[in-house]
């Protein structure tokens, strides 16, 4: 399976659905920030991983899935819950690369700048849940990837 | 309030570029993207230093871990019993909610 970028999505999304995304992203900032700051950086840490805006995110994912399918005439309610719920996997995937990162973070933020730090715990994240995913679809779709190292036949 | 603005940015960010890509198990990464941590961590060195910063660090692999946990949790029940989305996600966080503080406790025992 290929991974291809879709912009027209970005056109499912209204703008309140943004707007929601916006909120609680910023909302679960403040509150790290402010755990922190009563309960110390150990209470406060946990905080930097909590699943911010996952339950928006899957809910828009379940819903435009739904609308997708229901405009062609096709019942899309089981469709819906099930592209969140593939959603979720790849969330999980990414969970690990969200580890990294934070260990990243933690071993190297007290002896180099931050301006460096940041980045390549962001990019050691990326490139973990990338290779993750990459090595999942390849144990769960084996056959998908030799069809197409096969070559084809030349026509004549 | 800037806390709020940076975090709303960069979170939005972080799930519009998920948005963006095919097929959903690839965008659902972005899902976990380091986002809060991005918007909390450089404030944080600015106001409470490098040495709180990576403490919050060190913990946060006590969240990831369970964030996995959830996001494997939320996955299951929406394949077995095609429940919807937003009643799963959201009362599965007291999932989370204990599988860090669980995690937290022992880092602490093992500090």
């Amino acid at each position: 399976m290929r991974i291809t970028v879709n912009v027209s999505t970005l056109g499912q999304t209204k703008w309140y659905e943004y707007a929601i995304r916006f909120f609680f992203g910023g909302l679960v900032t403040v509150a790290a920030g402010l755990l922190a700051k009563k309960f110390g950086p150990t209470v406060g840490g946990l905080f930097l991983a909590f699943p911010a805006i996952f339950p928006a995110s899957a809910t828009l994912i379940e819903k435009h899935e739904r609308e997708r399918k229901e405009e062609r005439g096709l019942p899309g309610k089981r469709r819906g819950r099930e592209a969140a719920a593939v959603d979720a996997a790849g969330a999980a995937l990414g969970s690990i690369g969200l580890l990294v990162f934070a260990s990243v973070a933690w071993r190297l933020l007290p002896r180099y700048a931050a301006w460096m730090v940041l980045p390549l715990g962001t990019l050691a994240w990326a490139a973990v849940s990338v290779l993750l995913w990459m090595a999942r679809h390849r144990i769960s779709h084996p056959l998908s990837r030799r069809s197409q190292d096969i070559p084809k036949p030349l026509r004549s | 309030m800037i806390r709020f603005l940076i975090g709303g940015f960069v979170v939005s960010a972080f799930a519009t570029l998920g948005d963006l890509f095919k097929p959903k198990s690839f965008a659902g990464l972005f899902g976990a993207a380091p986002s809060v941590a991005l918007a909390t961590l450089g404030l944080t060195i600015v106001h409470q230093g490098k040495v709180f910063a990576a403490t919050e660090a060190r913990f946060m692999i006590a969240g990831a871990a369970a964030f996995f946990i959830y996001a494997n949790a939320v996955r299951r029940l929406m394949m077995r019993f095609d429940w919807p989305a937003l009643p799963v996600t959201m009362s599965l966080i007291s999932l989370w909610l204990g599988s860090a503080f669980g995690f937290w406790l022992v880092m602490g025992i093992l500090q």
